[in-house]
This record gives C-alpha cells, structure tokens and sequence, in this order.
C-alpha cells in the first residue's frame, strides 16, 4: 500500500517535521518584543472584546446557550478557537508548496512534511490559546466535568480532517492557484454554517428541518460541538456523531493523500 | 563498482500556457479529468536519451551552455525529480550542492537553520551536534551564529551552506556551480575540502563552467548541448571540443553583429564618420581577419597566429604613405601598435588597387574582446584613411592570466622545490 509507505516515510522525517514546525513558532514573533506571550495575549483579547460586545452592548439571549448574557461570549470562544486552528491551517496550506518551492526544488524530502508541519503549528497555536479559555470557564460561572479529558479525541478527529483537506487544497493550488482565492471565500462561508455563533439546539433550527440537517452534514459541526460538550456544557462528546465524522475524515485524508501522491512528480516544476 | 547509473534517461518539460491553464482548471472541474487534462501539449526535451556510468570513487564533469540540461541532470541524479523515461540508479548517500542554504529561513538564528538544514540534506540531529562547531568554523561564522540569517551577507549566506552540505558526509557529492559565488579566500577552501573528498574515493559530480577546474579536478567529463550527450571522455579532450564548438558560435555571432554594423552604419553615417576620417586620398576598402591557414576568423586563441589583410586603392600618385595597425583592449588601453613607417619602410609609389597583410605569427593576448585599428596616412600623421576600433576580434582560453599581452614564458624551480606541473597533451 503507498498510502501505509509514505505515512512510514513521513514518520522517518519527524525530527524535521519537529523542527520545522518549532522554527515556524519562533519565526512568527521572531522580533516582536513580548514574542510568546502574543500567543496568549492574542486569544485573551479577542476574550474580552466578545464579552464586552455581546456581554454588554448585543445582550443576546437564548435558551440553547445560557441564562446570563457572559455566557454567550464563553459559548462563541469555544467554537472560535478551534475554528482558527482550522481555517488558518487551510488557507496557509493552500501557500506552503509555493513558498517553500525553494525546498521542494532545491532538497530532497517528502513534500507532505510541508502541510503537515502547517497543520502541527497551527494545533500547538490552538493549545496555546486553550489556557484562556480554561481560565474563563470558572470566570464565567460554569464548573468543569470529568468530560473535558475526552477533549484529546476531539482533537484527533479534528487533526485528521484538517489534514486530509490540507493535503489536498495544497497539492491542487500548485495546479489551481485560483483555488486560494476561492478557498478564502468558502472559509466565510462554512464558519457561518459551522455552529460556532449559534448553537444547534436554538429553537428557530428545530422549525428548519432542512436546515439542520445540512448543518448536520458539515463534518466541522461535530467537531466543534464537541468542544462544547468538553468546555461549555461539561457534557459526554456526541461520540456515534464524532465516530462517523472520524470516518469521513480518515475517508478524507485517503483521498487528499492519494490526490498529493499523484501529484507530487509535478511539484518541482510547478511550483 | 558503478555508484551512478544513469541509462538512456529523457526529461520533459511541459510549456504550460495562461490559456491551456485556464482551460484545464474549467474542464477539471466540469468533467473531472483532473489527472488526464494535466497533460499539456506543448513539450521541451531538457535531456534526451542521456546515458553514462560513474564509476566510484571518480570526479564527473558535466559542461555544457546554458540551457544544455546539466542541472536537470543533477536533480534527476539527486532524486529530486524523476526522469519521464530511461533508468538512473544511484549507489550510496546522496548530498546535492545545488542551491546552498536554500532550507534556510531568514527568521531564525544561523545556529537553528544549519538544524534545520542538516536534518533535511538527511543528518541525526546529534550527528550535527557533533559537527556543528567544524560547520560554524568552515563557514568562519563563529560571531554571527546566533544572529538571524536575515542579517547575513550574501557570501555568510552561501559559506553557511555550503560548511552544512559538505559536512553531511555523503557516499555522492553533487555540485552545481556553487563555487561561482565565494570570495577569493573561500574557493580555495571550498576546493580543498573537494579535493579531500576524492581523496576518500567518494563520487563526485561536478557542473560548472568553470573549464580549467573541471580539466583540474575531473577525471572524466561529459558534454551535454541541448539535452544531447556530445562526448564523454578525458577532461582535455572534451573540453577542447566544447571550447571549438563555443568558438564557432561565437564566430557566428561576431559575424552576425559586424553584419549588423555595417547595416547600422549605412544607416547612420554620422556614426560612421566618427570612427573613420581622412580624404580618402587612398582609401581601405576591406579588412580582413585570418588565421595563419587563411581562413577567415573572429575568434582566436592566444597562441594563434593572424594575418590583418586590408586592401587599399589609391586614387593617385602618392608617394608619401605610411600603413599603420592598433591593437585595443576592451578597457580602450593600447595594447600593441605599430606602422610602416616606425618600423623604417621606405615609401616610394602607390597607386590603383593594392593588398596590405600584416602577418602576426603568435597573438600572445589575454582572454577579451580587442578592437583594431587600421590606417594609412603620411608621415607625419595627415590621416589619408583613418579606421578607428571598426574591427574587432575574441581571444579565448582555459588559461586565465592577467595583464595587457601575454609574455612568452616559462618557469624553473631548483630541485629542492616540490611543485606539480599542470597536466598537458
């Protein structure tokens, strides 16, 4: 099976993979004075604008999501951090071929380091940003559960959709450079249709069948209702949802990976 | 033992036009052939049925234009892309040298890219750490190492990459023109650890255009023109055909740009009186360059001879003449010049048609472009036809000497004095 020969190829190069995505966080505040701690100020920020916008000035109030307005706030950042992790890591996966073509002419090595290195960096910037919103929860009133150690395996569910798509999107923008521009406009689109700035269990969604049922087909749904069940609700993650979409993504990544391999040949001359 | 292999390999390039794009990314996507589209129609042939074996422990020279496929040669020898047909099989760790430091990221430290950079060209991380202050002091970079490789010169840059790649170690050493950029003190550095390497019978394969390296170092040289093998064979035999084959290019183009002044000035005489004044009172109608055999020729190597050929029609009786060449450099020194008249001839009549040749047995001139200078006018310097830097010829050589002319030459040392001598036919 190629697929099983280069996951063992790129298992061979993850010292490079380590120290490349390790060289990608420290080039990222490379010179800015406060460096690391952006990684937390970042995310606590954008905390405390929410709270103040739809804590104080929106007041949005709904059954699904709590009583007191601050809730809110708590709601969207569980649903927004993962989200980055996600939208970041494809639209830079849609460049990284083309930006380090340098490399891929140049050395010898498995082009899917690259996505791969995005994907990883991307998820450490998400574990980053996750102190502040632990630090939130009790700030807000809610208590955690036991539940929240289940949040690993929604993190692996993820890391594979991720992945899947990544390989993809940047083995076809070599072809398709289009697909960058077209890819950021989707992003918009799939983050509203992601239950992120709402929540699935709103009373209007339950009038829309339709509607749900093609927020239920958005892989992206599962995964961060997952996260709400770790964080928010200090609930059991909707485990047969997750299992299904843990399919899809490992279905995803065959085929992304698959895409990639044929592709790769042209790589050095296209990028 | 053979440590390369490369057998009837051909590598094609695809031409890709804006519209052919365009058109596949729209049939892609409406009918799905993604793979079968990605074919384009129009091709280029880098290389075209290549076939030579190295054998190990040897130096490998490839020369050849731009554009004749030496560096796909070395992509394909170093795996990174993969020949469209034929076969090359590779014995032993390969380190391509082909664009040093291109792994390095300009953000992070000197230190943490020569990291980065050795485990891509495929060493442990604790090999490098045990190399690491050998790489730092080959790249004599102990100051900077810590600094952002942002910060590096242009020659840091490049020093840094090349102390990583050639301390990799491997079985294969491939080199493509890399030595090109360092400074007078590095080269020689580069070429001694190159020098060490052959020493230890590793495999070499070595492109440049640097032609007395390769005849130095090579043991054995291909020529490739336009992704065709021309020769393999000793260094001094190749590169002999490629320099003849170089010559007579540049012949054709000297031909081509003489033609085209003439035309020009035709064109334009007023640029035409700049370089050629006098009466005409005995006029130069043609200036011819030959080689001792009488060919007519443009380029020439030092040690040939040429014959200044120029014929001459005076319109009168004149008694009063003096014939007179200048050798110029590009820099415009003079580099020889001399005429009948310093030379003690004594002119007596010319008249109606003539033929002058000045007959050069050695050259003795550096490698350059050299502009002529031809006359004939009185003797005390009234121009009757004066033709100023009209004519122009090449010197070319693997030798590489300096100066305005070339002295002939040679050097003794008293026995006590180990020297080598080059390597000649």
């Amino acid at each position: 099976m190629t697929l099983v020969d280069n996951l063992r190829t790129v298992w061979r190069y993850r010292v490079l993979i380590q120290n490349l995505v390790s060289r990608e966080l420290k080039a990222r505040y490379r010179g800015t004075i406060l460096g690391f701690l952006w990684s937390f100020l970042n995310p606590l920020l954008l905390m405390i604008v929410y709270t103040v916008v739809f804590g104080l000035i929106l007041n949005p109030r709904d059954e699904a999501i709590g009583a007191t307005p601050w809730l809110y706030s708590l709601y969207m950042f569980c649903g927004i951090l993962p989200w980055t992790w996600f939208s970041s890591s494809l639209l830079e996966s849609a460049n990284v071929l083309m930006i380090n073509g340098n490399l891929i002419k140049k050395i010898l090595f498995p082009a899917e380091v690259l996505p791969v290195v995005t994907v990883t960096a991307n998820l450490i910037h998400f574990f980053l940003g996750l102190p502040i919103l632990l630090l939130f929860i009790p700030i807000m009133g809610k208590t955690f559960t036991p539940y929240i150690l289940l949040l690993p395996l929604v993190v692996l569910v993820q890391y594979v959709f991720t992945l899947g798509f990544s390989l993809l999107i940047s083995a076809l923008t070599v072809h398709f450079r289009d697909i960058k521009d077209i890819l950021s406009n989707v992003m918009i689109f799939w983050f509203f249709s992601t239950p992120i700035i709402y929540s699935l269990k709103m009373e209007v969604l339950q009038r829309f069948k339709i509607v749900k049922l093609l927020l239920n087909l958005n892989p992206m749904t599962h995964i961060i209702e997952g996260y709400h069940a770790c964080f928010f609700y200090g609930s059991l993650i909707p485990w047969k949802r997750l299992s299904v979409t843990l399919i899809v993504s490992l279905v995803l990544f065959a085929f992304g990976y698959t895409v990639f391999d044929r592709l790769r040949d042209s790589f050095p001359e296209e990028v | 033992m053979v440590a390369i292999d490369v057998d009837g390999v051909s590598r094609i390039y695809q031409k890709y036009s804006a519209r052919h794009r365009f058109s596949t990314f729209k049939s892609a996507l409406v009918r799905g052939d993604l793979f079968r589209t990605l074919r384009a129609d129009e091709v280029v042939a880098a290389l075209d049925d290549v076939t030579f074996k190295v054998e190990k422990g040897r130096t490998f020279g490839v020369i050849g234009e731009n554009g004749s496929g030496k560096s796909t040669l070395l992509k394909l020898v170093a795996g990174i892309s993969k020949p469209t047909s034929g076969r090359i099989a590779v014995e032993g760790k390969v380190s391509a040298l082909i664009e040093l430091g291109a792994g390095f990221h300009p953000e992070i430290s000197g230190r943490e890219n020569v990291f980065i950079n050795g485990i891509m060209l495929g060493l442990s991380k604790k090999e490098i750490q045990q190399k690491f202050d050998e790489i730092v002091r080959f790249a004599e970079l102990e100051d900077f190492i810590d600094a952002p490789v942002k910060t590096y010169s242009s020659g840091m840059y490049m020093r840094l990459g090349f102390s990583v790649a050639i301390n990799v170690n491997p079985d294969i050493l491939l080199i493509d023109e890399v030595l090109a950029v360092g400074d007078a003190a590095f080269i020689p550095k580069c070429l001694d650890r190159i020098d060490d390497f052959r020493r230890r019978k590793k495999t070499i394969l070595f492109v440049s255009h640097d032609l007395s390296t390769v005849e130095k170092v090579c043991d054995r040289v291909v020529w490739l023109k336009s992704g065709k093998v021309m020769t393999i064979g000793e260094p001094k035999r190749v590169v002999d055909a490629y320099l003849q084959d170089v010559a007579a290019k540049q012949e054709q183009s000297f031909a081509r740009a003489r033609e085209e002044r003439q035309a020009a000035a035709q064109t334009f005489e007023e640029e035409r009186r700049e370089n050629r004044w006098g009466l005409r009172e005995v006029e130069i109608k043609r200036v011819t360059l030959r080689n001792l055999a009488g060919q007519e020729k443009h380029v020439y190597a030092p040690d040939e001879g040429m014959v200044i050929e120029f014929e001459v029609e005076s319109y009168s009786k004149i008694n009063d003449f003096v014939f007179g060449i200048g050798v110029f450099n590009s820099q415009g020194i003079s580099c020889y010049g001399t005429n009948t008249s310093l030379e003690e001839f004594e002119p007596r009549l010319i008249q109606g048609q003539g033929r002058v040749a000045c007959r050069i047995e050695r050259l003795n001139l550096v490698n350059g472009t050299y502009y002529l200078d031809v006359a004939v006018h009185k003797k005390d310097g009234y121009p009757y036809d004066y033709h100023r830097n009209l004519y122009s010829f090449l010197v070319t050589s693997t030798l590489k000497d300096v100066g305005v002319a070339r002295l002939p030459h040679h050097w003794e040392f008293s026995p006590g004095i180990d020297i080598k001598a080059p390597r000649k036919e």
